[in-house]
């Protein structure tokens, strides 16, 4: 059988543990990252959603922002975990990310969104959500909600605004499972 | 379609809150501080729960300008509270865009039978509890969010542990009876029994569970959490502290890393003087914000 998996949860602050749920439920296993020395022999690593502020403070602390700029592996981010990654942060990823972008929490929503290749939406869970103001050439975006883009690749990163682990639909986070799977046979090929 | 204020959306807000601490502010300032210590949340009041206690006399929604004020001061949500039953005041914060409501004991109680319909609102709300059934009842009437009330404004943490260790020890005796010993357990509970049920199914509560009422260091901080806390509620605990910066800062340091001994004995140190505390055992039963609620 296929060795599982090692999947890294950013763990200093947010909803962590639902991503750990989705991770485990997908046969991968999951690691909460509070140091920079948990990322040892990781896979991939999930930033989840919570405070951005509050979460790059934290990672600055204890030099995980620059452990995270030095980690080649797969990085998922959603909502705060995409803030983290963008031009103005980690700059991890070519995009330019607009904060709390659909307003106060009283505007938070749940909707059902395209993700294109005639596959059933995706319910989507956005919580005071950012959304993607900018985009490199080279940014592939995989979803919008009115015109601006929620879910997006760059090679090896993937950045959604909105929670995939809220919903019992764990197609997301299999996407980017497939996504490291795919890295990794290209590098043995 | 969209869908606004649904319980996953509402609940939502809380999940993101997890592992985090809210701070009690009184201005802009001390809500900008609270940020860049790296708080989640804060709670925007006119006097903490420390002078309230001082005062006495009615405590009652804050002054809409000043909530406003801090809204514009800071991007993290803001929370603030109403009186236990006030929904007029719920509506009026709701109008104000505030991102989560805290129906509130540290106010006067504005109903002394019922709480507010919390189904009725786009906004989601915090209610305290001192025991699960509490804890059920407020979940029942739409809270999307639970804090343990410990006893607001005193800087003693004991009663937070007390009602800790009943919501926590409660559900974990749920957990271990038989199907048919739950209907019982739901009256005995004076809580409607699919929750009851629920809690039994999964070994917790349906809502994210913070704690709050007395917490001053970052000692407690981690008591709380690994007694099963999501996260920490801070009132007068931060700026009725000697250096307000450096306590913010070691407490949210505190909550991430609850369970290293090594991090929590170099973020204890230096931080001048804790507030002053009040033995919750001296006061008055009188006194007892906790017991507001029913």
């Amino acid at each position: 059988m296929e060795k599982p998996l090692r999947i890294g949860v950013l763990a200093v602050q947010g909803n962590f543990r639902e991503h750990v749920a989705v991770l485990r439920r997908l046969g991968a296993e999951a690691v909460e990252v509070r140091l920079p020395e948990h990322l040892d022999g990781l896979d991939g690593l999930i930033l989840p959603g919570g405070e951005s502020t509050a979460i790059m403070r934290l990672m600055e602390l204890y030099g995980l922002d620059d452990a995270l700029r030095a980690f080649e592996a797969p990085i998922f981010g959603t909502c705060a975990g995409m803030i983290v990654l963008d031009r103005d942060h980690l700059d991890l990823v070519d995009i330019g990310v607009r904060r709390n972008a659909f307003g106060r929490q009283v505007h938070s929503f749940e909707a059902d969104i395209d993700i294109g290749h005639g596959d059933e939406p995706v319910r989507a869970v956005f919580i005071r959500a950012p959304w993607i103001e900018a985009a490199g050439d080279d940014v592939e975006v995989l979803a919008e909600v009115d015109g601006h883009p929620v879910l997006a690749r760059q090679g090896r990163i993937l950045v959604a605004a909105f929670h995939p682990e809220l919903t019992d639909d764990t197609r997301i986070h299999e996407l980017f499972l497939n996504q490291i799977r795919e890295a990794a046979s290209s590098v043995r090929a | 379609m969209a869908e606004y204020g649904t319980m996953r959306v509402k609940s939502g807000l809380a999940e993101m809150l997890k592992g985090g601490v809210i701070m009690d502010v009184v201005d802009a300032e001390q809500a900008k501080i609270a940020e860049a210590a790296g708080a989640v949340a804060v709670m925007a009041l006119e006097r903490v729960p420390a002078d309230i206690r001082r005062d006495g006399g009615v405590a009652r929604m804050s002054d809409p300008d000043m909530i406003q004020g801090i809204q514009e001061a800071v991007t993290i949500p803001v929370m603030a509270k109403c009186r236990i039953g006030h929904f007029a005041e719920a509506q009026i914060l709701q109008a104000l865009e505030i991102d989560y409501i805290d129906e509130s004991e540290v106010l006067t109680p504005a109903d002394w039978e019922h709480h507010v319909d919390k189904w009725k609102f786009t906004v989601p709300f915090v209610c305290g509890a001192t025991n699960l059934g509490e804890a059920l009842r407020r979940i029942a009437e739409g809270a999307a969010m639970i804090r343990t009330k410990g006893e607001a404004g005193t800087g003693d943490v004991s009663n937070a542990v007390t009602h800790m260790r009943s919501v926590f020890g409660h559900i974990r005796k749920l957990t271990s009876l038989e199907e048919d010993e739950l209907y019982t357990e739901a009256k005995n509970l004076q809580a409607p029994y699919d929750l009851v049920r629920w809690v039994a199914e999964h070994g917790r509560l349906p809502v994210v569970t913070f704690t709050a009422g007395g917490i001053a260091t970052p000692a407690d901080a981690s008591l709380c959490m690994q007694l099963g806390a999501d996260g920490v509620f801070v009132g007068s605990g931060i700026f009725k502290s000697g250096d307000p910066e450096q306590r913010a800062k070691a407490i949210v340091e505190a909550t991430t890393h609850f369970n290293d001994p090594q991090i929590l004995a170099r973020v204890s140190a230096g931080l001048g003087e804790p507030m002053v505390g009040i033995s919750t055992r001296s006061l008055d039963p009188s006194e007892l914000l906790e017991t507001r609620g029913w």
